[in-house]
């Protein structure tokens, strides 16, 4: 099939960028929607100029690198994947692709396609982890039982890939979807609790502090997320901050 | 033993660790803070590491090509964990985990090494749970387990079909916190491109900012690589894009030994490749060979018919198929090793049974288990005489609990309902059990360079059994290396900081840059991608599933060519001094088209077939691997001397003391 992409380019940080207009005229349907820009890529370097750079590395929808925002819709058309596990069968010869990268205050452009999600790594440097040493002597693994419903909640907000389509997708740019997927998951579980209170007020206020915006309940991130993760999430980390507010 | 001294501990199997961490030295809280330690990865090996040496109170540095440490490549394992917790009482033990991995690597791994893996493996599972990984839970809320192939137990902790991604988050955790206390400094799309030796140790190392181009000079007391394994070799592999060898082949070249290259998994259940174009393949677990059952069709014509889209796999009568894992090998039937699993596939395809397109799959079919849980389910929920679409809806929906995202991965590619039709599948380069070569502390030839993870080669001999790769990543990272460097590091404790003015810094910082510019001024004839396709061509052909003297000693000839012309008329687009995607795959195709040129000579020199390495002139008259353990009981470690075809092989002799070495059957 024969495919028009208009897609973004921009050299660095610094620099301005704007749409550029490519034609791929034997685009095969079973290809990944990675492997069509690896073939244009092929192309340009054939005719000697800079390939587009784009983010991705396991193309198995599980690494959370691939980040593009295919005609307005973080990953693409699809529900519930990753853009690497997109292919070109759901498009149709002589479509236009848009492309562009993923627009964030909070996620500077380093080149073409490809943003800084650092701000991601901070937010959960400051709190999203629970406070105990490699020691070899923990208790046994089964001492603590925990009921299989709980269990499997915490493991739902604990399959977030880190993308960032929801930040993407809402018009505020809020990372709140991503941030309380990790305050949900250790809220939930006993091991978790202990630091409860402090690790959602460090995260929110780290949060913050790299410039995502407010939730308005739009519900777009829970839409468009790779992996489903749900809006509860949110709820719960807002309950989570209120009462962490009033223990003080 | 000539120059390898594996340090194995002396007593008895069960105690050399816990006397072996008595006796080594330990350097003390106060001097800990004034020793530097680089971690280069930060998959399971290198983020457990980092973590767990920032908290004991050395300074770390950690390195990653990905933009954040939680993308490294083990995020994607899939099925599971082992550990010898005997939670199901079903007679597992520290012992059993050891003989099923020793005898699972058909002998070729180090004993003492996979009993200390097999000892610290319940510690795993604790620290983890701690940790607030969301392990799969029953009812009564105790943790669930599962089997994986070449093990007759339920020892397979796991998180739905995302094991790999929560474990490497617990770690990633770990790191975070270690990072918001300024114990670990992390640089993240940094790619380490030479190691630095001050008077013989490991004091540093170079690395390119990704992002800026920028060359940089970094010191430290010791170097840990915990850089992954090198499948990528073969260009399609289940590798992440990004997987390379370069840390760990610098690190050869100046002076760490190379062991059992040829040593390389070609895992069973992979999506086939479709195309051309393709870039990837990707896995379909092993835990779904609990429940899958794999087959062809008997007749050589129905096989045609469905490679024609004539036939239906659905339409096929139960006597018309082939279950032949069930029929080779009634004892572990569909739940074989990798190895034998891959080589019985091919051995059906060449034969003329394949069902796509290209001849080149097998069914992996649901089917029965959809029914069989569909009826206990009836069963349990007090269904009396369900109908046939009852019982499948029921058992469906618990298939889909089990397997769901895999079904969702296999639809998306696929474009077939997995629940409605079999799976196609067909094996792909998956795990490498080769890397470079390390003693008990876990360290290289060269004194203060460390390896870790898939990266280095101790535990799983010539086949690594399902589940293992993420224990021993961990194992390495959280339980191993951070008690056996501070042996090393207690020497260090009166060094000071490593200046990195020093000449040698200069001098590998010149080499680097000079490798940049060389492969800059290429002629610009092909891009980096024809060149790996092409070694990918090679590799797979010559040097995959099967082997032979003749395509051995061709592969190594056409590698050595195809490199020559990659230096000569590589095209690299853009400049060395910012963001260049091409310049990166540049160099690390470059130290493929090396590795694979020993990878060949490794496997021409194994005179015999064991785990992942068949070499077609030594097979027993039904095709099983003939091994020789006469004449090849030994890890081939190659030292670097010029060219990969001079490299010098060095044997470190294998003793099997505590489990008797025999011919591994399945049957």
């Amino acid at each position: 099939m024969k495919i028009y992409l208009k897609i973004w380019r921009q050299k660095d940080v610094d620099s301005k960028g704007k749409i550029v207009d490519y034609t791929l005229n034997n685009v095969e349907s079973d290809m990944s929607f990675l492997e069509m820009l690896d073939v244009l890529n092929e192309d340009l370097v054939a005719k000697g100029e800079e390939p587009v750079e784009f983010d991705h590395d396991c193309r198995e929808g599980i690494c959370g690198t691939c980040s593009l925002m295919i005609n307005g819709q973080p990953h693409g058309p699809d529900r519930l994947i990753t853009v690497c596990q997109l292919h070109m069968r759901s498009f149709n010869d002589g479509d236009t692709i848009v492309i562009e990268p993923f627009r964030a205050k909070a996620f500077p452009v380093i080149k073409d396609l490809i943003v800084d999600r650092t701000a991601f790594d901070r937010i959960q440097q400051a709190g999203g982890y629970i406070s105990v040493n490699t020691s070899g002597n923990p208790v046994d693994a089964n001492a603590i039982p925990i009921k299989k419903h709980v269990a499997d909640k915490a493991m739902d907000a604990a399959t977030c890939i880190g993308c960032g389509a929801c930040v993407a997708a809402c018009k505020n740019a809020s990372a709140m979807l991503f941030t309380s997927a990790k305050v949900s998951q250790f809220a939930l579980l006993p091991q978790g609790r202990v630091e409860a209170t402090e690790r959602v007020q460090n995260m929110v206020r780290q949060m913050d502090l790299e410039g995502f915006g407010n939730c308005t309940n739009t519900g777009a991130c829970e839409v468009e997320c790779p992996k489903g993760i749900s809006l509860e999430n949110i709820a719960r980390m807002n309950r989570e901050y209120l009462s962490a507010a009033v223990e003080g | 033993m000539g120059v390898l001294d594996s340090k194995i501990p002396s007593g008895p199997l069960a105690d050399k660790w816990a006397k072996h961490k008595n006796e080594i030295d330990l350097v003390n809280p106060a001097n800990k803070r004034n020793i530097d330690v680089i971690v280069v990865g930060t998959g399971l090996a290198g983020g457990s590491a980092a973590a767990t040496l920032a908290e004991l109170g050395y300074n770390v540095k950690t390195f990653c090509y990905q933009d954040s440490p939680r993308r490294a490549h083990s995020i994607a394992a899939q099925g599971g964990v082992n550990a010898a917790k005997n939670y199901q009482g079903d007679g597992d033990s520290v012992y059993r985990l050891f003989y099923d991995t020793v005898k699972g690597g058909d002998y070729r791994s180090r004993e003492a090494n996979v009993y200390r893996l097999a000892e610290v493996s319940s510690n795993i599972i604790d620290q983890c749970v701690a940790q607030g990984v969301p392990f799969a839970r029953e009812y009564g809320g105790l943790l669930d387990n599962r089997s994986f192939g070449g093990v007759l137990v339920s020892r397979t902790f796991y998180a739905k079909g995302q094991t790999g991604q929560q474990l490497l988050l617990g770690a990633y955790a770990a790191m975070n916190r270690q990072i918001q206390r300024g114990k670990i400094k992390s640089y993240t799309r940094h790619e380490m491109l030479d190691l630095v030796l001050v008077d013989g140790k490991a004091r540093g190392i170079i690395a390119r900012d990704l992002v800026t181009g920028e060359i940089e000079r970094h010191s430290a007391h010791a170097v840990v690589l915990a850089s992954g394994g090198y499948g990528n070799l073969f260009f399609l592999s289940t590798y992440a894009m990004g997987a390379n060898v370069t840390a760990a082949w610098k690190a050869h070249k100046r002076g760490a030994f190379f062991a059992n290259p040829c040593f390389t998994q070609i895992h069973p259940t992979c999506i086939p490749v479709s195309g051309d174009h393709q870039s990837k393949l990707t896995l379909m677990s092993e835990s779904l060979r609990n429940d899958g059952r794999i087959w062809v069709p008997k007749r050589l014509e129905d096989a045609q018919a469905i490679r024609e889209g004539k036939l239906k796999p659905t339409q096929l009568k139960e006597e018309d198929r082939d279950y032949y894992l069930e029929r080779r090998y009634p004892a572990f039937g569909n739940l074989v090793p990798r190895d034998v699993a891959s080589r019985a596939a091919k051995e059906r395809c060449d034969a003329g049974h394949g069902v796509n397109k290209t001849g080149e799959a097998v069914y992996l079919d649901f089917e029965a288990a959809i029914m069989r849980y569909g009826k206990e389910k009836a069963f349990t929920s007090g269904i009396k005489d369900p109908d046939k679409e009852t019982t499948r809806r029921l058992g469906k929906e618990i298939v889909e609990a089990k397997y769901g995202n895999l079904f969702q991965m296999y639809e998306k590619i696929v474009d077939q309902n997995p629940y409605e039709t079999p799976m196609m599948i067909y094996p792909a380069v998956h795990y490498t059990m080769g890397g470079l070569w390390v003693d008990y502390n876990l360290q290289t030839t060269i004194p203060g360079c460390y390896c870790a993870g898939e990266a280095n080669f101790s535990d799983h001999g010539a086949n690594r059994l399902g589940a293992s790769a993420l224990m021993q990543g961990l194992a390495d990272g959280y339980f191993v290396l951070p008690y056996t460097i501070g042996d090393y590091l207690s020497d260090d404790i009166r060094t000071g900081a490593i200046p990195t003015d020093a000449p040698e810094f200069e001098a590998t910082e010149k080499a680097v840059r000079e490798k940049i510019e060389k492969l800059m001024s290429g002629k610009g004839l092909h891009s980096v991608d024809y060149y790996h396709k092409k070694l990918g061509k090679i590799m797979w052909n010559k040097c995959g599933m099967s082997r032979n003297e003749k395509d051995l000693k061709e592969a190594i000839a056409e590698i050595a060519e195809l490199r020559k012309d990659f230096w000569e008329n590589v095209k690299i687009t853009g400049n060395p001094d910012d963001k260049n995607q091409e310049l990166e795959k540049a160099g690390r195709v470059a130290d493929f088209l090396e590795l694979g040129e020993l990878f060949a000579k490794d496997a021409l020199h194994r005179n015999e077939s064991c785990g992942g390495h068949f070499r077609e002139e030594y097979q027993t008259p039904e095709g099983e691997a003939l091994r020789d353990d006469k004449n090849f009981k030994y890890a081939a470690a190659w030292e670097y001397v010029g060219e990969p075809k001079d490299s010098k092989l060095h044997k470190e002799e294998l003793t099997y003391e505590n489990i008797e070495v025999k011919t591994r059957s399945y049957k």
